[in-house]
């Protein structure tokens, strides 16, 4: 058994991660926070999560920078909105959980291979690049990139049922102005740097 | 009545094309022919919130750009698309300061935006623009007592609450109805069932689908009705692999409500994309009594 110090020193953390969450999008209210717990016991997600959605608030108040980004729930959330409307002081917690996840991205600290940061991010690939998702690209680039690819084999059998009634189609999808959708593209990305 | 351009999204070109070949005849019976936006590209979805939310909000713009073009409202019938490009269309045309950025952005690419388009789905377009009485009038065919157990998901009721209640929303019970269904009191209505999570973390998304299918058969529901091609696929793919995990077979029809709807106002059953169901629908068939036709 190894003995760790379970408490951290307010040195060790960081004071600035309130005002960066409050500046992103969606994320002005969270300063309300009375740590009700009424989000936590709404989620659908809570038993899967290490912390939940109230805990999650409690840390970026407190500047748990590290804790709240490495966290498995900010990725556990589907977005399906329940805590945010029955929140009392109005704190839109699912853009507070996608900025945690932009953060995460940006600044690669979530587990590699790990699935839902996957999707996330081939998804938003191909939609940039063709201006469509098509799904069964999106499947074969999930797995290449977050599974064994023979953990494909497992899906046959779905594949298949796909097929048989017409579900699944195999051409990659692309809109006809991808140069549109290119200097759209572009000219925000630039906006951003 | 306002005229719509018609927003598909990814699946309804894909996994549920049903729900396609079911809303555009329901539609026309209704008197509001669905034209599609031409060369829509996709929503995002909750991909690109995660990922980067200013590039989400801008291919969206392009969206509503198209549709302002051509002076037409958005019609969505997938609950992400809805809200997605709902959620866009609030941060363009809101106070946030990097909104005008994208807006100039837009324009530069020749996608001016205004704000003058608004997003709705098509359960709110027929319970407000055509209202259930006109659906009630238009019911040709008997649905022989199905029970229904209406299933609103997430996003189509949350965080927008304007439309419904965000808790325990009506309207498509309502419709149901009005369609000559039987909504059963269904506890799990707007429980989540997962969406991309099914695909990614597969224990949550098969325990998440369970609740959902096993609430619907205790309460004797002979079919589960959607609004949102994620929750129709989810509900559906996973009933194998639950059937396996859970020792439990619960064998529920995933339908979508416009498939019931065409079926209550006479279209062809083969019109309406019954046939790509994975559940057998013979249950279904049997209790409608003469098999469906006209």
């Amino acid at each position: 058994m190894r003995i760790e110090r379970k408490v951290k020193y307010e040195e060790e953390l960081d004071g600035n991660f309130l005002t960066e969450i409050k500046d992103m999008s969606g994320c002005r209210e969270i300063d309300g926070c009375i740590q009700c717990g009424t989000c936590s016991s709404s989620c659908p997600m809570a038993v899967y999560m290490d912390h939940p959605p109230r805990k999650i608030i409690a840390m970026i108040k407190n500047g748990f920078r590290d804790e709240a980004l490495r966290s498995f729930t900010i990725w556990l959330c589907p977005s399906c909105y329940t805590c945010q409307v029955r929140c009392p002081a109005k704190i839109k917690i699912t853009d507070v959980m996608y900025a945690l996840k932009r953060l995460a991205i940006q600044q690669k600290v979530y587990p590699s291979r790990f699935a839902i940061p996957v999707l996330d991010r081939e998804m938003s690939h191909l939609i940039a690049r063709y201006g469509r998702n098509s799904e069964l690209w999106l499947i074969l680039r999930l797995y290449l990139k977050s599974r064994h690819p023979l953990a494909m084999l497992k899906m046959a059998p779905l594949g298949l049922k796909l097929m048989k009634t017409g579900r699944m189609s195999l051409r990659r999808e692309s809109i006809k102005n991808r140069k549109q959708l290119r200097s759209i593209v572009n000219a925000v990305r630039e906006g951003a740097r | 009545m306002n005229q719509y351009a018609y927003y598909p999204g990814c699946s309804m070109k894909g996994n549920s094309r049903h729900y396609e070949e079911s809303i555009l005849p329901v539609f026309r019976e209704v008197g509001l022919p669905l034209e599609e936006l031409d060369d829509w590209n996709c929503c995002g979805a909750t991909a690109y919130f995660s990922v980067d939310d200013m590039l989400a909000a801008a291919i969206c713009g392009r969206n509503l750009s198209l549709a302002e073009q051509i002076n037409r409202d958005i019609i969505a019938p997938c609950a992400g698309c809805y809200l997605t490009l709902r959620k866009s269309n609030d941060f363009l045309t809101g106070p946030h300061p990097k909104a005008s950025k994208i807006l100039s952005d837009l324009k530069n690419a020749g996608c001016e935006y205004h704000g003058t388009v608004g997003v709705k789905h098509p359960l709110e377009v027929l319970k407000s623009d055509v209202g259930f009485d006109k659906i009630k009038a238009l019911v040709r065919r008997k649905l022989g007592g199905w029970k229904v157990a209406c299933y609103y998901g997430c996003q189509l009721v949350r965080p927008y609450t304007d439309f419904d209640d965000p808790d325990y929303p009506t309207s498509l019970d309502a419709l149901m109805a009005a369609a000559g269904a039987h909504p059963v009191d269904y506890a799990g209505k707007t429980r989540c069932c997962g969406g991309s999570l099914t695909g990614t973390i597969e224990e949550v998304g098969l325990r998440l689908n369970y609740i959902l299918l096993k609430e619907a058969k205790r309460k004797g529901a002979d079919c589960m009705v959607t609004i949102c091609p994620l929750c129709q696929f989810n509900l559906e793919v996973t009933q194998a692999k639950i059937a396996r995990t859970f020792r439990d077979d619960v064998g529920m029809p995933i339908l979508y409500f416009s498939q019931v709807l065409g079926l209550a106002f006479g279209i062809e059953k083969k019109e309406l994309g019954f046939s790509r169901s994975i559940i057998p629908l013979k249950p279904l068939w049997e209790k409608l009594g003469n098999g469906g036709s006209r």
